[in-house]
């Protein structure tokens, strides 16, 4: 452990000190619907009341917040709760006391530069016969991001974007295997030195090519290059912005139909952390033949899944359930077939509980762009 | 400049300017410098002592011109004139150095803040040395008053200033005087019924001989200043004429057309040739244009025939412009309530049962759609949660204020659901009980006695499961969060200000705070007062308060607004701008700026040719300087800031000081 002294991590705790103790972040937390240990308001308070960066220790709790942000987009004071979670977990950072799987993310993000153990040369195996050129010949950066590259379940995703924009005659390129994490994740894991060097590592990369435009994946990458990277000057955008901009300007064409009954999660980091709400329901609601129902919880309401902020890693401290059956509760009740989303850890999730409660003849998690394909000709 | 004998005088300030200031070696440089006769300095200049002392100086060495180095001359500047006026010397031959707000307030360092102190005494002698006494003019004084707005503000402000004698224009936007109060069912901590404590006020407003009403009417302008302002009201056309439509109601059958009820929040229709309430004052109908078929179409007509005998529908009337003249100007329009649709977590717009705090006053009221029993979609709910601090309290939206009056009026209403509905299980999220009235703690005890849950915590969301809704918060006090099953949520929603008050302030220039109310001049001395002389707050307008402090600032509004219509003369700017003769041009860009209209032509003869040059109306002047600053060739200057004495501070400025 670093001695008091020379210790790099910090706690801020000036920024707390408006808090009212109202309790609205506990109230809308939903971490703290599965999990009866999870209480940001009171850690807000202990943390206030507490000195220097022991805290840190005290909290095993630390771990489950998925850093959905609803704590700090409904609080009256503006308080940032997730940069106190992301401070304090980077104490333990620092002292390298982690659990034994986010010490393995943390690891491999250092090695591999992806947060799942498996080699940069297969970073681009999914690009397989896609024939997809390099970012050196095209002004359009297709940020596939580690979980479409390295994930089976989302390399389709990955498959099917690709196959749309070329379809629409966008000239993009990737990275290949010179990909690296965006770093959302690891900052939010409490790694925040791995976040600079990842960032720096991007930064430079980027660099090299006269990139217009970043379309990205998955709402997590959109959201940190859109957000934590000020240096970068180049549009960054979420596939759902291009995508729904394309179908407005008739550069698809829809020749099959798709008579399903179809609802949308919003996933955190796009909807209610970078407010694209229309966006992907109206590429959902032009698919032909789909009958759209809106959850009740949706938009600014949509109840997290537990996917980022690390929770794709760990589990909730004690929880009685997960947040993802709930949400697949809400869909089935809607009467809806597939539960559409447009995010990876979503899908993963989603599709997680779809399993586990058995109702997979009921209902489908499919991104929005697989449902694109499938009606195109 | 004639023989100036000139007197420093150097403030202490208690400690605020010595204990950074160094005031003893100030004195000492003040005596060297030119047509000083006499500096002294002394620990509270603005005490009664303090005043003697200079008193005494001009009249014993016959002091003509009077530094006061001290605070800022915002706090102080009218002291010190009145001292010089009492002391037979013109009440312009002051010129303050302010050594605190400008030197010894904002810093730390003694030798430096001598220093600077220095350049800024040494700055204010050169100009005093160049000062001319001053004439204040004085004008007449219309003895009438313009009150805009009809809610309970400004039908106390208006009763008031007719009560002492003077004329009172009354203008109200809506067809009827009344506000917002007419929509409240019991008001707190007395529960009196709203209307009934009301009406009887309303009615002395229509029967007053002193006061003029003007409903359905605007104001569209206002010129002038203190004294004598010349506004313009806009009276919208009824398409009833005033003086012949007797209320009777006959023609609202035959009217086909319905709109949703506007008094009733939207929560029933009426037709569109309607009265607001019944109690309207004055009790006449209205058209409204914007559903009527024949201002639309030139379709129907069925309403003028019916009202035979008065001949009281007019479709033809048109809008009418007509100008009054007032002394002063006393604001009153109101507030808006927050739209919870700017915090989307709590369902409303989405939910039916999730409605606003005045929403429920309508549903309470015995002349509201309901007729008085709460009910939602014909039935009477049996789990009813108050959500408080709803758009109040809150920077996630902007609005950091807390709205004064919920904690109360949810209290009101909890009581009004436990008497209405005996058995429904009520419950109230809070952050904090603002209970800080007469009697309001003693309501709040009351209400709790009868069985209504107070339960801490900010309800953080709204869902449904089921067919019942779910308010989700956390309790506070027991550490968890909890959810509570509802059949009507009440979202005691904020106060906010009217969305037409930027038209307002620009109409009146007036100032919004941060939280954009209107602005008043002192927020603990003067809260009634705006920095516009002549125009006054009252009511919400300038700030969330309930019905006794409404009332009690209105009557204090109402009396300042009278001191000028009483005194029956105001003194007008001396600091005023005046135009070269000899080198005005006549591009008239002076004109153009001034935002009181004060600057007139006048034709002179310039080597044998006529030109039109400015000429300022030094009755009119408010001396803000903008023509000044706005003039090419230099001819317009101010008076006690003219570019000679100002060459004389940036000069006196530059010098080093030891």
């Amino acid at each position: 452990m670093s001695s008091e002294t020379d210790r790099l991590a910090h706690i801020e705790r000036k920024p707390l000190y408006p808090c009212i103790q109202c309790g609205k972040c506990t109230g809308g937390c939903p971490i703290s619907v599965v999990s009866p240990h999870f209480n940001i308001r009171k850690l807000l308070y202990d943390t206030l009341n507490s000195e220097g960066e022991n805290i840190a220790y005290e909290k095993e709790t630390l771990w489950d917040c998925s850093t959905c942000m609803t704590c700090v987009k409904r609080c009256p004071k503006n308080i940032k709760h997730t940069d106190m979670i992301i401070s304090m977990r980077s104490v333990l950072v620092e002292d390298g006391h982690l659990p034994p799987k986010i010490r393995d993310v943390l690891k491999s993000i250092s090695v591999r530069g992806n947060p799942w153990g498996i080699g940069q040369e297969k970073r681009s195996e999914w690009a397989q016969g896609l024939n997809i050129k390099g970012i050196a010949d095209a002004e359009i950066l297709y940020y596939v991001g580690c979980t479409p590259a390295f994930d089976s379940r989302l390399q389709k995703v990955a498959i099917a974007l690709a196959t749309v924009l070329t379809k629409a005659g966008i000239n993009f390129g990737t990275l290949g295997n010179d990909e690296v994490c965006c770093g959302n994740e690891i900052r939010r894991m409490g790694d925040i030195w791995s976040f600079d060097a990842l960032k720096e590592m991007n930064l430079e990369m980027f660099k090299q090519f006269p990139i217009k435009q970043i379309i990205t994946t998955s709402p997590h990458c959109y959201n940190t290059f859109k957000n934590e990277y000020p240096e970068l000057t180049v549009d960054v955008k979420h596939y759902t912005q291009v995508v729904s901009e394309l179908i407005k300007k008739k550069k698809l064409k829809f020749s099959k139909k798709l008579e399903k009954t179809v609802t949308y999660h919003d996933p955190c980091f796009l909807g209610r952390q970078n407010q694209i709400y229309d966006e992907p329901r109206a590429i959902l609601q032009s698919i032909p033949g789909i009958k759209f129902v809106e959850l009740d919880r949706a938009r600014e309401r949509s109840l997290c899944c537990e996917g980022g902020g690390g929770r794709m890693w760990i589990e909730a401290h004690e929880a009685k359930e997960r947040t993802a059956t709930i949400r697949v509760q809400d869909a089935l009740e809607r009467g809806a077939e597939i539960l559409a989303t447009a995010c990876p850890f979503c899908i993963l999730t989603l599709e997680d509980a779809v399993k586990s409660t058995g109702v997979e003849d009921r209902i489908k998690v499919c991104d929005i762009m697989e449902l694109v394909t499938q009606v195109m000709e | 400049m004639g023989n100036v004998k000139l007197g420093v005088y150097i403030c202490h300030c208690g400690i605020n300017i010595n204990s950074t200031v160094d005031v003893e070696k100030l004195t000492q440089f003040a005596a060297t410098l030119p047509h000083v006769t006499i500096a002294k300095n002394y620990i509270y200049l603005c005490s009664d002592p303090g005043q003697e002392l200079i008193k005494k100086d001009i009249k014993e060495l016959g002091l003509n011109r009077i530094v006061v180095a001290s605070c800022s001359p915002r706090m102080h500047e009218m002291t010190f004139r009145k001292v010089l006026r009492n002391a037979g010397l013109n009440p312009y031959c002051l010129e303050i150095a302010n050594i605190r707000e400008h030197c010894s307030w904002v810093h730390e360092d003694k030798a430096k803040a001598t220093q600077k102190a220095r350049g800024l005494l040494a700055a204010s002698v050169a100009k005093a040395g160049l000062l001319e006494p001053l004439e204040e003019k004085e004008v007449d004084v219309i003895p009438s008053a313009l009150v805009i707005g009809g809610g309970i503000a400004g039908i106390q402000a208006a009763l008031e200033i007719a009560d002492k004698g003077f004329k009172v224009y009354l203008v109200e936007k809506e067809p009827s005087i009344g506000g917002h109060m007419m929509q409240l069912d019991k008001t707190f901590p007395t529960l009196d019924c709203s209307a009934c404590i009301l009406t009887p006020k309303m009615s002395d407003v229509g029967n007053h001989p002193n006061i003029e009403m003007h409903t359905y009417s605007e104001v569209t302008d206002v010129k002038g200043y203190v004294g004598n302002f010349k506004v313009t009201i806009k009276k919208k056309p009824r398409y009833i004429v005033e003086d012949k439509c007797n209320a009777c109601g006959t023609c609202v059958a035959y009217c086909p057309v319905e709109m949703p009820d506007e008094f009733n929040l939207n929560l029933s229709k009426t037709k569109c040739l309607y009265i607001p309430f019944p109690q309207a004052v004055p009790a006449r109908f209205v058209i409204n244009p914007a559903y009527c078929r024949y201002t639309l179409r030139r379709e129907c007509k069925q309403c003028e025939p019916v009202c035979k005998d008065l001949k009281a529908i007019d479709l033809k009337q048109k809008e009418k412009f007509i100008e009054v003249d007032v002394g002063t100007i006393v604001v009153a329009t109101g507030f808006d309530t927050f739209d919870p649709r700017l915090k989307p977590e709590l369902g409303y717009g989405l939910y039916p049962n999730v409605i606003t705090g005045l929403e429920f006053e309508r549903l309470s009221s015995a002349s509201g759609p309901t007729l008085g029993d709460i009910m939602i979609d014909g039935k009477k709910p049996k789990d009813v949660v108050f959500v408080q601090c709803v758009g109040s309290r809150d920077k996630s939206i902007g609005n950091e204020y807390c709205s004064r009056v919920c904690c109360m009026y949810t209290a009101k209403q909890a009581h009004l659901v436990r008497d209405k509905i005996p058995d429904a299980r009520i419950t109230a999220f809070y952050i904090d009980v603002r209970a800080f009235g007469k009697g309001f703690e003693e309501f709040y005890d009351r209400v709790k006695e009868e069985g209504i849950m107070y339960r801490r915590g900010n309800v953080s969301e709204v869902f449904k499961r089921g067919d019942k809704l779910i308010v989700r918060a956390e309790d506070t006090l027991l550490g968890q969060p909890v959810e509570v099953e509802a059949d009507l949520v009440v979202l005691a929603v904020g106060m906010v200000p009217r969305a037409d008050s930027p038209a307002i302030a620009k109409l009146l220039k007036l100032s919004q705070s941060t939280d954009k109310f209107f602005y008043e001049a002192h927020p603990k001395l003067r809260p009634m007062d705006t920095a516009s002389d002549g125009i006054f707050l009252a009511g919400c307008c300038q700030g969330p308060k309930d019905i006794p402090d409404t009332v009690a600032q209105a009557c204090g509004a109402a009396s300042r607004a009278c001191t000028p219509l009483a005194q029956g003369k105001v003194k007008t700017e001396a600091l005023v701008s005046f135009a070269d003769e000899r080198t005005c041009r006549g591009c008239e860009l002076c004109v153009e700026v001034c935002p009181y209209e004060a600057i007139e032509l006048k034709t002179v003869e310039r080597d044998g040719h006529l030109l039109q040059i400015a000429a300022v109306n030094e009755v009119i002047c408010k001396g803000c300087g903008q023509c000044v600053a706005a003039c090419l060739c230099g001819a317009m200057q101010q008076k006690s800031f003219t570019d000679e004495q100002m060459l004389a501070v940036i000069a006196a400025l530059g010098e080093r000081y030891e």
